[in-house]
């Protein structure tokens, strides 16, 4: 028996390139986070081949919960194509040898930045979304010791303060993107930069959520089954982007979330966010085989959960 | 280090008053050996207080008497060195309001007083609306219907006597005079059992000083609203108060009904300060 | 009982910048029923108004004691809690002083009406009855609505007179109700005072002419 026999081979890197430690300290934080839900947790965010602000946070999440057995599919802004996602699509794949794909329904853990897709994920896959700024208070307390003393005592009258100037001076709500929830009847917690036509997809959700932000060092989480409720008052009510009317010039498809490309003369097309659903649709338009999943929204614009988008 | 305690001077005229007979409510508020130092400093010690429900009370004193600090820590703004505080209000009767936690003592406050700051931009969100101002009481409380929200800003900026036109103006644009009616209203939105008054109407004209005042004495006749008021002006407490409270260095040094103190002054300290008057 | 008992009553000022005591009266006893009017005399400076004062407190006396049989039980003035007598202005004693304390913005009749206000009547009502009252002491109607504190001396006094009289009390201190007034608003004072007394209202007086009340005392106090 030699020594070389009882040691480990060497690799030049760990699996899933954390070193074992980060990888312990990461799914630590994410047992923290999934147990309280919408509650920000701090981790050591670690240095990575890529700048911080391009999605690290997502990217330790991904590398420390993801074997050779999963299925991953990396999206930007609903796209599987763009730069951001083919990199860190070709990284993690080369540091974990993962499966890659872009259907929604194939994969098993999907990264994304600033969507959910169109698809309704189903038990058992992770959903995992980059986060610039997870602190939904920064708007209305930009001295972040104070606004954890505020998620202490769930403190949050200055959001529906908000909510009522918006009324006040605009008539409806300005918010866009990253529209403040409360998870579980108790934190308020910010989605990420997704739309609002995504925020419903968060409630009651079959599926896990792990949010994370690797420049501010905090990752939170959305367990399966829990109640994500945007801000509204009882008598005025949280909207999704209005979609009628926008028919995708690809597919055809209605009632999904549109990028919008204006055009020379003026006025402006639209096309599928979601890249990996128009790639099926398209697909199956040709005749191919392509297996569709159930949307989060059907061609009318109804959300599956009845009564979650409440109409005025 | 040794700290030299400055000891309150003796009265040697004055009557000692036996206890309420007549009134038989017990008192809304009792504050016991208020005590507060900032290092060397004394800035309050051993104040005792009662409120009875309904009356308004006020304290005077020069600039540094630590009246405004009593106030700040009636409204559990800032910790105590030592002292008891009770409120006679629902959930928390008998309780020692000092020792509760940072929660609770949010929940009394939002639910139970209301303040009226001298400088607006302490009690205000300058460029938040008038009506978002005094609305952000409410949905402190719970409130979550735009309507209600709405309805009760616009009722108690009314009884401020604020114009309802301005509802939706932000108090940086409006003068001190409203500024002081937009704090009033939001002070005022919940029916709070206490009242705090931190020189209202210093720094306004006096002509809108009066209007202000006129407006404090209505709510008060009106709502029967325990009051403490601080103020250096003696013309505003000599209408506004039923009772006053001297306090020099930290401490009290004469009390009684507002024309007494104002009339026949017993202290040295109270008599030197009531014929300083213009 | 009588409503009030005055026993060895006494008040000094100190003035402790002087290094003074200013007597203002010393000793002074009397019983008042209900109902009745006492007269108190003196010479000038002999510490009348402040004996009134004394009695309602914004004087502090030094002494002796004061006792009011008041609805709720017998209560020493002299010595009662700060409160107490607060109650007791609000509801059983009141106060007519020589000069008005006029509030800016404030109407002559909402200035009237605002002790009935206090007490917890209408607005409608109060202002109904600070009309009967500044009407019969011959207040000019036009100006009910005006501020008072432009009003000529004898316009004050008769809005001060109907302020301080208008609430029901049991017992009323005049500190020299009637010296600004013209005949016409005495002799409606007087008829007043006439109908308060029988309605059982005790009343203690200073006058500089007590000729103008001539047949509505009832007892005298000679104050040295």
């Amino acid at each position: 028996m030699s020594l070389a026999s009882l040691a480990h081979p060497r690799q030049d890197f760990s699996y899933g390139f954390l070193d074992a430690f980060a990888k312990r300290e990461l799914r630590r934080r994410m047992l923290k986070a999934i147990a309280i839900p919408g509650f920000q947790v701090p981790y050591a965010s670690r240095e990575l081949p890529i700048a911080r602000g391009w999605g690290t946070g997502g990217l330790q999440v991904t590398l420390s919960i993801v074997s050779p057995t999963d299925t991953l599919k990396v999206i930007d802004q609903g796209a599987d194509d763009s730069v951001n996602a083919a990199n860190l699509r070709r990284f993690i794949a080369r540091m974990t040898s993962v499966a890659t794909t872009t259907d929604t329904l194939a994969a098993t853990v999907i990264q994304s930045r600033h969507r959910v897709p169109e698809e309704r994920l189903r038990e058992g896959q992770v959903l995992v979304l980059q986060v610039p700024d997870p602190e939904p208070l920064r708007q209305v307390q930009p001295d972040s010791s104070r606004a954890r003393e505020m998620h202490a005592d769930a403190d949050y009258a200055q959001m529906w303060l908000t909510l009522y100037e918006q009324l006040v001076r605009f008539g409806r709500f300005m918010q866009g993107a990253s529209y403040p929830v409360l998870v579980h009847g108790r934190y308020l917690m910010s989605p990420s930069p997704i739309p609002r036509w995504d925020t419903p997809a968060l409630h009651q959700a079959a599926h896990l959520t792990l949010l994370s932000a690797g420049r501010e060092k905090r990752l939170y989480a959305v367990p399966p089954y829990t109640d994500v409720r945007p801000i509204e008052f009882e008598d005025v009510f949280f909207q999704v982007e209005n979609m009628a009317g926008r028919i995708c010039m690809l597919t055809g498809a209605r009632n999904k979330f549109m990028d919008e490309l204006p055009v020379a003369e003026g006025g402006s097309q639209f096309r599928l966010s979601d890249t990996g659903y128009a790639a099926k649709l398209l697909r199956r338009a040709r005749g191919d085989a392509a297996t569709l999943g159930a949307t989060y929204f059907d061609d009318e614009g109804h959300f599956y959960q009845p009564g979650v988008i409440r109409a005025e | 280090m040794n700290i030299e305690p400055v000891t309150p001077q003796p009265q040697p005229h004055q009557r000692r008053l036996l206890p309420p007979r007549l009134v038989r409510q017990a008192p809304l508020l009792e504050l016991r050996g208020l005590s507060k130092r900032y290092g060397r400093i004394v800035a309050v010690q051993g104040v005792n207080l009662e409120l009875y429900p309904g009356e308004t009370v006020g304290i005077v004193g020069e600039s540094g008497s630590g009246k405004s600090t009593v106030l700040r820590m009636l409204n559990l703004e800032e910790a105590t060195d030592t002292g008891t505080y009770h409120l006679a209000v629902p959930g928390f009767t008998g309780q020692n309001l000092f020792a509760l936690d940072r929660f609770h003592q949010r929940q009394l406050r939002i639910q139970q007083i209301g303040i009226v700051y001298q400088q607006p931009h302490m009690g205000l969100r300058m460029q938040a609306t008038s009506g978002g101002n005094v609305a952000e009481r409410l949905i402190m409380a719970g409130e979550r219907r735009f309507a209600t929200l709405r309805r009760a800003a616009s009722d108690a900026l009314a009884s401020s006597e604020f114009p309802a036109d301005r509802i939706d103006d932000p108090p940086a644009v409006l003068s001190g005079g409203m500024q002081q009616r937009v704090q009033l209203a939001k002070a005022i939105a919940l029916r709070p059992a206490l009242l705090l008054l931190d020189e209202p109407t210093t720094g306004l004209d006096v002509s809108i000083q009066a209007l202000v005042l006129d407006t404090l004495l209505r709510l008060r006749r009106e709502r029967q609203i325990t009051t403490l008021i601080v103020s250096h002006d003696l013309g505003v407490i000599r209408t506004l108060a039923d009772r006053v409270l001297v306090m020099r260095h930290g401490a009290v040094v004469e009390c009684g009904l507002t024309d007494q103190i104002l009339d026949d002054p017993q202290h040295p300290y109270t008599q030197q300060l009531v014929s300083a008057r213009l | 009982m009588p409503l009030l008992h005055v026993e060895d009553l006494s008040k000094n000022f100190v003035i402790h910048a002087l290094g003074r005591t200013i007597p203002a009266f010393q000793g002074v006893s009397f019983t008042l029923e209900a109902g009745s009017l006492l007269l108190i005399r003196g010479p000038n400076g002999a510490g009348k108004s402040s004996l009134l004062r004394c009695l309602y407190r914004t004087y502090l006396p030094e002494r002796g004691q004061a006792l009011f049989a008041a609805a709720d039980g017998t209560i020493d003035l002299a010595s009662a809690a700060d409160v107490d007598i607060a109650l007791l202005r609000r509801t059983e004693i009141g106060h007519v002083t020589q000069f008005l304390r006029p509030r800016p913005r404030v109407t002559a009749l909402d200035l009237v009406a605002e002790p009935l206000l206090v007490a917890g009547h209408s607005l409608a009502e109060a202002r109904e009855a600070a009309a009967d009252w500044l009407g019969s002491l011959g207040l000019k109607a036009a100006i009910w609505q005006a501020y008072p504190s432009t009003f000529s001396g004898g316009e004050q006094q008769k809005i001060n007179l109907a302020r301080a009289m208008i609430a029901p009390r049991r017992l009323l201190l005049l500190d020299e109700p009637t010296s600004a007034l013209d005949p016409d608003a005495r002799a409606a004072l007087c008829s007043r005072i006439k109908t308060l007394k029988a309605a059982g209202v005790a009343m203690i007086g200073v006058f500089h002419h007590p000729e103008d009340i001539a047949g509505l005392i009832d007892v005298e106090f000679h104050v040295a």
